[in-house]
């Protein structure tokens, strides 16, 4: 086998080390060409990465359902009445939905958004003030500072607990104090902190200053029934949110008496829809970046052919002493395209590892930062192999070219005295 | 040695066709030293390079120790004249990004000979030419006869039926040139064939045999006196 011929190689080498500057020149285009793509290619992982980790704790198939006012009259009722749901719709939904995952229940403190003054020896907040259940965490994941979020145990004994904000912390604590253990009031009941969190600066539906306590507990306390404010509903992942929305609906409407074709009636914000807004944009980058970095590739690879063949010409009358000498027409041409392949393969390492440290430098720079998303630059290993087999494979046809120009030369023109 | 039969060569100019080799019909044996003479225009290049399978013959019959030399393909040709045939150049034509030692050397690669034998070899007939301490210089460090004697040891290294030179001394001054010839005759004395083209008569008496062309065809081949260069060094 040829490609193992030791001495192929070492005559290859041997020619393109004599010609140190032309070599360098020649490898020059495929080093920026390389270099280019890795740094698209990597920046935009960077950026799909730093998205990822900006919504890591958030279950993107997921949607939030709420009851809001009746914009058609319908069955006698009036339109601008209220829906409220019960916490039975929660069961009900999970039992006839199987693509439901996770479904936790929420209520609010007053109407939406309203805030409810929480006191601590004389100190006081204005925060938001829930009930619901642990499984909301699988939905939208707290960042605990201290102590622990609600468990099913709370759930269970209507427990007097409550995991707060770390605004809320710094509202009715002093700093450095311990808050866990430590008594809040709420509209006159009693609750004792067990956790705090931090805000997820990112995707944010609770707010900072917000009070969460156990379901059971908030209906206890606050005697709401069986009311129920709000669901957070997770979709299995092989199934579009829209349709189980759909079908929610469908069921709620029908439930309570709402007009088939009232738009207003259900509020409900489709989390899968950012999401996929995102994860376009980052598809659409990364695909942007490895065309714009394939023709720079391609770009730097003619550049070696046209460099090559005007070699070529310079080395007629080598080429033409060596098939003088007995070197047949293929063994020529497999001299000059594996001198091809061997200047783009080496070039397009050497542009990999300089650009591979440039994202290293980048990344030590901005890839920590919470506020700007670039987290881990880098091409993946399917990313490299695939440019590089495809500029490898391109500079074999390419060399080709002037390997063609160069057996197109007879030994006798080649020798010809000037 | 070398047979050729009513030999025709013309090239095409445009839409004129110049015939520069008109019938040649021409003999060597086995350690002859022939000088091919000529003025320029009298087809003694094209001949050599029909010897040397660089070109082919339009008709008539070639045969270079036996073998028929006709239509080869490039392929042939190649494998043909590494094993056939030692080329010495008028301007030596050594690669010059490689070493005395490589340049010789080179036909051995192509003949696919190992490289410990191959270095050995270059490297006793580089002692042949009275150059083994050049061994690693490159052709640019080398004066103009070193040169040509690297090109002899290169042509000589693959030990070939038929030597053919063009114009051997023509790039140089009378004494290299005799020493160049010194050289090519010892070569002859060991058996070798050798064909040495040039219009310089002091080189070509220094032959066994000297073949006139003019025109396109041989006018005069005659046997002479060998006049050993030895005697100018």
């Amino acid at each position: 086998m040829w490609l193992f011929d030791r001495d192929l190689w070492f005559e290859i080498f041997h020619t393109l080390g004599k010609n140190m500057f032309r070599t360098f020149l020649t490898m020059l285009g495929v080093i920026f060409a390389m270099m280019i793509l890795v740094l698209l290619l990597g920046s935009a992982n960077g950026m799909s990465n730093g998205f990822d980790k900006i919504f890591a704790g958030t279950a993107s198939n997921s949607l939030f359902v709420w009851g809001q006012r009746t914009s058609e009259p319908y069955k006698g009722f009036e339109r601008g009445r209220r829906i409220r749901y019960k916490i039975e719709d929660a069961s009900i939904l999970k039992e006839q939905i199987p693509e439901i995952e996770v479904l936790a229940p929420r209520i609010e403190l007053g109407s939406h958004r309203d805030v409810v003054t929480v006191y601590r020896k004389g100190q006081t907040s204005g925060s938001s003030v829930y009930g619901d259940y642990p499984e909301i965490d699988n939905i939208t994941k707290k960042k605990l500072v201290e102590g622990r979020f609600l468990n099913d145990n709370d759930i269970e004994h209507s427990k007097k607990v409550c995991v707060i904000g770390e605004e809320t912390y710094k509202l009715l604590f002093e700093k450095g104090e311990d808050a866990i253990g430590e008594d809040i009031r709420i509209n006159g009941v009693f609750f004792s902190v067990v956790g705090i969190y931090k805000p997820n600066n990112n995707i944010n539906i609770d707010g900072e200053n917000a009070v969460f306590i156990p379901f059971t507990t908030f209906q206890k306390a606050f005697n709401s029934g069986d009311r129920m404010g709000w669901m957070a509903i997770a979709v299995e992942p092989s199934t579009k949110v829209a349709v189980v929305e759909n079908q929610i609906k469908a069921i709620l409407k029908n439930k309570y008496d709402i007009a088939p074709n009232d738009e207003r009636a259900i509020g409900s914000f489709d989390m899968s829809e950012i999401f996929n807004n995102i994860s376009a944009f980052t598809n659409v980058l990364k695909g942007f970046s490895f065309f714009v970095g394939i023709f720079t590739l391609l770009a730097g690879v003619i550049a070696i052919s046209n460099i090559l063949l005007i070699t070529v010409k310079e080395r007629t009358k080598e080429i033409g002493v060596r098939r003088a000498l007995g070197a047949t027409p293929i063994v020529v041409k497999r001299q000059i395209v594996v001198e091809a392949i061997v200047l783009t393969a080496f070039a397009g390492l050497i542009g990999f590892a300089i650009s591979v440290g440039i994202l290293a430098i980048l990344d030590s720079l901005w890839g920590s930062g919470d506020d700007f998303p670039f987290v881990n630059p880098m091409v993946s290993i399917p990313q490299f192999s695939i440019s590089f087999l495809l500029m490898v494979g391109l500079s074999v046809l390419i060399g080709l070219l002037p390997a063609n120009r160069a057996i197109k030369v007879r030994p006798i023109e080649a020798l010809r005295e000037e | 040695m070398i047979e050729i039969k009513d030999l025709h060569k013309s090239y095409k100019m445009g839409s004129n066709s110049l015939h520069v080799l008109k019938g040649i019909n021409f003999n060597v044996e086995e350690g002859e030293l022939v000088a091919i003479m000529g003025s320029s225009g009298s087809g003694k290049s094209t001949l050599l390079n029909i010897l040397g399978m660089l070109d082919g013959a339009d008709s008539g019959e070639y045969y270079l120790d036996g073998v028929p030399i006709k239509d080869l393909s490039e392929k042939k040709a190649a494998q043909y004249r590494n094993k056939f045939l030692g080329f010495v150049f008028q301007s030596f034509n050594l690669i010059n990004y490689k070493s005395a030692l490589e340049n010789v050397a080179l036909p051995l690669y192509y003949q696919k000979v190992g490289r410990r034998e191959r270095q050995d070899k270059a490297l006793n007939y580089l002692d042949r030419v009275g150059l083994k301490e050049w061994a690693t210089h490159l052709p640019s460090e080398l004066s103009g006869g070193q040169k040509q004697r690297v090109a002899i040891a290169r042509a000589m290294a693959a030990e070939p039926k038929v030597l053919l030179a063009d114009e051997p001394t023509g790039a140089l001054d009378s004494k290299t040139s005799y020493e160049v010839m010194d050289l090519i005759q010892k070569i002859n004395d060991d058996g070798n064939t050798i064909l040495v083209v040039t219009h310089e008569k002091d080189i070509a008496h220094m032959c066994k045999r000297i073949v006139h062309l003019r025109d396109g065809v041989i006018v005069e081949d005659t046997k002479i006196e060998q006049v050993r260069a030895q005697e100018y060094v």
